[in-house]
C-alpha cells in the first residue's frame, strides 16, 4: 500500500478537482480528505457515512464570576491575552484567544476557573462510489487542526492496510503550517499541483523547501498551464533544477467547473476531454515509477 | 483609530489577496496616504509580489519564546510535565533526561510557573519574518512570513499584527485560508470582514462555514464574490437566503487571470473591474463612518 498526499502551497490551485479525478481512475484506493478547515472532497465523492467520532480539540477555561475574587492572578500570568474585564466589572476569559494552556485555571486561589475541552470537530468513515473516504468537519475557529488530520490519516492508513487497498491519497490542506506538516509527515509520495501564476511558483517553492526537510518523494502537476506561458515555463525550469518529475499540464478548462457545479468527477462529467486523458495519463506515469 | 478590514475565505484560491491588494491600490490612489496592508497569510504570504516597487525599510524576527531545562538545577520531578497540556516536556527520571520539543510548545509559561528548582528560563527561538515595505512613497506592506518547517502560523500572525499602524486611517489584514485558529486571529479586532467567494460549490460551502465563524466571533462582514460568471448561482440564492450583503462582483476575464498570473493587476485593470472597486470602496466608506 502507498500513502500518496496531494498538497499545493497556495489555496484553490485544483487539489480536489485532481484528487477526485484521481478517484474515477484508480480502483482500490481510500480515500482521506486532510483539508479538514475547508474539506470539499465530500461535494464529488457524495460519502454516505458509516461511522461519526467526536474529535477533542483544545481545552477552553471560564471564569465563574459568582465565586472570582477579582484578584487578578490569571491575567498576569494569561499571555495570551484572553482574559478581560466585562461590562459589568467582572473577570471574563475570551473563548477565542484562550490557548487553552490550563494555567490560570491552576493558580486561581479559589478555584474559580475551570475548563472543557471542546467537542466540536467530528470526523467520520463513510462510502462512496470510489471506495472508503475518511473525512472531517472542524467547528469554526478551533485550534489543533494538525492534531485532527493526524487522526483521519490514521483511520484511513488502518482502513487502507485491512482493505489490502493499493493506494491511500490524501486531500492536502493549503499552506505549509500545522496542518500541512501533519498531511506530509511519514507519507510515502507528494503530488504538488501547481498553478501557472507567480503565486503559484512562489508557494511550491516554500512547499517544496518543506517536503525537502522529509526527504519523501515528489511529483508535479501543473494546473491552468495556459494562463501565462512564462510562468509555466519558469515552473518547468524550477521543477528541473529540483529533480521533480512533471505528471502532466492541465490546460485551463471551464468544464472543470461544469464538473464540480454537477457534483462529478471530471472523468465521470467527460471521460473523452483533453483533461481527462492528461489527468489519466499522470496517473499511468505516476505509477510507472 | 484606523479602520480595520480583513479580507478571508475559506476556500483558498478565491482571490482573497487579489482583492486585498486592490483595495490598498484604490484606496492609496484615490483615498488616503495614510494605509497599511498586512500580510496575515504567512504560510504563503503573496502580496508582495504584486508590488514590483516596494522598498524594504524594516526586518524583526519573529520569535517563540521556548523553555530550556537546566540539568544541574533540574530534579526530574516531573511537575513540569503535569502542567504542560500540549505534550512538550518529556522528562525520564532514571536517566536524568528533561528536554522540550519546541515543536509542541505553545510558550504558555505554566512550567515555569510550576518547576520550584528555578531550572526552567526561556529563549526566544525564530519562527519567521516580519518586513515593511514602502509602497508609492506613501502606503506601507508589513509581510509576516513563517519560517519553513515551524507550525507556529498562529504565533506569527499574531506578531505581525503588532506591527499595525496606531495613525493609519485605514488597514487591510490579507488573511490565510481555513476557518482554523490562524483565521480567527486575523479576523479578531476587525472591525469589518470582507469575505471573498467564488460561485462554485466549494466556494459555497466554504463560504457557509466562514459565515459560521464570523456570525460566532460576531463581527459584521460582507461578501465580494469573484470570478463571477463562472459555476452556478447557488451562493447568490444563499446570500439573498441569508441576507448577506454582496458588496460586488468581480467578473471572470481570462486576460486579467493571466495578468494576475505575472503579477501584473494594476495594469490594464479591466474597466468594469475598476468600477466594482470603487464602488465596494464607497460602500465600506460608509460601514467606516
Amino acid at each position: 500500500m502507498k500513502e500518496i498526499t496531494i498538497l499545493s502551497g497556495k489555496g484553490g490551485t485544483g487539489k480536489t478537482s485532481i484528487t477526485s479525478a484521481i478517484a474515477s481512475i484508480v480502483s482500490n484506493a481510500v480515500f482521506c480528505d486532510n483539508d479538514v478547515d475547508a474539506a470539499d472532497l465530500h461535494l464529488i465523492l457524495h460519502p454516505t457515512i458509516k461511522e461519526e467520532y467526536t474529535f477533542s480539540g483544545g481545552w477552553t477555561a471560564s471564569i465563574n464570576e459568582s465565586s472570582c475574587i477579582d484578584c487578578g492572578i490569571c491575567t498576569d500570568h494569561c499571555r495570551f491575552d484572553a482574559i478581560h474585564i466585562n461590562g459589568h466589572g467582572k473577570l471574563e476569559i475570551n473563548p477565542f484567544k484562550c490557548e487553552g494552556c490550563r494555567l490560570c485555571e491552576r493558580l486561581c486561589p479559589v478555584q474559580a476557573i475551570s475548563s472543557v475541552q471542546s467537542n466540536n470537530n467530528y470526523w467520520y468513515v463513510s462510502d462512496t462510489r470510489f471506495g472508503i473516504l475518511v473525512h472531517a468537519r472542524m467547528g469554526p475557529g478551533e485550534e489543533n487542526s494538525g492534531k485532527l488530520v493526524s487522526e483521519v490519516r490514521r483511520k484511513a492508513k488502518e482502513l487502507a492496510i485491512a482493505s489490502h487497498a493499493g493506494y491511500l491519497i490524501n486531500d492536502g490542506p493549503p499552506g505549509i503550517g500545522c496542518a500541512a506538516i501533519s498531511s506530509i509527515t511519514g507519507t510515502d509520495m507528494v503530488i504538488m499541483v501547481i498553478e501557472s501564476t507567480i503565486s503559484g511558483l512562489h508557494d511550491a517553492r516554500r512547499l517544496i523547501e518543506l517536503i525537502d526537510t522529509f526527504s519523501i518523494p515528489t511529483y508535479a502537476i501543473l494546473n491552468k498551464y495556459d494562463i501565462d506561458p512564462l510562468s509555466t515555463e519558469e515552473i518547468e525550469d524550477f521543477l528541473e533544477e529540483k529533480s521533480i518529475p512533471l505528471l502532466g499540464k492541465i490546460p485551463f478548462d471551464d468544464r472543470m467547473i461544469e464538473a464540480m457545479v454537477e457534483g462529478k468527477t471530471i472523468v465521470e462529467f467527460d471521460d473523452k476531454l483533453n483533461i481527462s486523458r492528461i489527468i489519466k495519463d499522470a496517473w499511468k506515469k505516476l505509477e510507472s515509477y | 483609530m484606523p479602520f480595520k478590514i480583513a479580507v478571508a475565505s475559506g476556500k483558498g484560491g478565491t482571490g482573497k489577496t487579489t482583492v486585498a491588494v486592490s483595495l490598498f491600490h484604490f484606496l492609496l490612489k484615490e483615498h488616503t496616504p495614510n494605509i497599511q496592508i498586512i500580510d496575515c497569510d504567512v504560510e504563503e504570504p503573496n502580496d508582495l509580489l504584486f508590488f514590483h516597487e516596494a522598498e524594504a525599510e524594516s526586518e524583526h524576527d519573529a520569535t517563540q519564546l521556548i523553555p530550556v531545562i537546566d540539568n544541574d538545577k533540574c530534579t526530574y520531578c516531573r511537575k513540569c510535565v503535569g502542567y504542560c497540556e500540549f505534550n512538550a516536556i518529556v522528562v525520564i527520571p532514571p536517566v536524568n533526561f528533561a528536554e522540550v520539543n519546541s515543536s509542541l510548545c505553545h510558550s504558555c509559561g505554566a512550567c515555569i510557573v510550576a518547576c520550584e528548582f528555578g531550572a526552567i528560563t526561556e529563549h526566544p527561538e525564530v519562527i519567521g519574518t516580519i518586513c515593511n515595505y514602502r509602497i508609492d512613497g506613501h502606503g506601507i506592506l508589513t509581510e509576516g512570513r513563517l519560517k519553513v518547517g515551524s507550525a507556529m502560523q498562529t504565533m506569527v500572525i499574531k506578531q505581525v499584527k503588532q506591527h499595525a499602524l496606531k495613525d493609519a486611517d485605514v488597514i487591510i489584514y490579507d488573511a490565510p485560508p481555513g476557518t482554523s485558529c490562524p483565521v480567527v486571529e486575523t479576523v479578531a479586532d476587525a472591525d469589518y470582514v470582507i469575505l471573498v467567494t467564488e460561485p462554485t460549490p466549494f466556494g459555497l460551502y466554504d463560504l457557509t462555514l466562514t459565515v459560521d465563524l464570523l456570525k460566532e466571533i460576531r463581527i459584521p462582514f460582507g461578501v465580494i464574490i469573484n470570478k463571477a460568471g463562472v459555476g452556478d448561482r447557488k451562493v447568490h440564492e444563499f446570500l439573498l437566503h441569508e441576507e448577506i450583503e454582496i458588496l460586488g462582483e468581480i467578473p471572470f476575464h481570462r486576460s486579467y487571470a493571466s495578468q494576475y498570473a505575472k503579477g501584473e493587476i494594476f495594469k490594464n485593470i479591466p474597466g468594469e473591474i475598476e468600477t466594482q472597486y470603487e464602488q465596494i470602496i464607497q460602500k465600506l466608506i460608509v460601514r467606516s463612518t
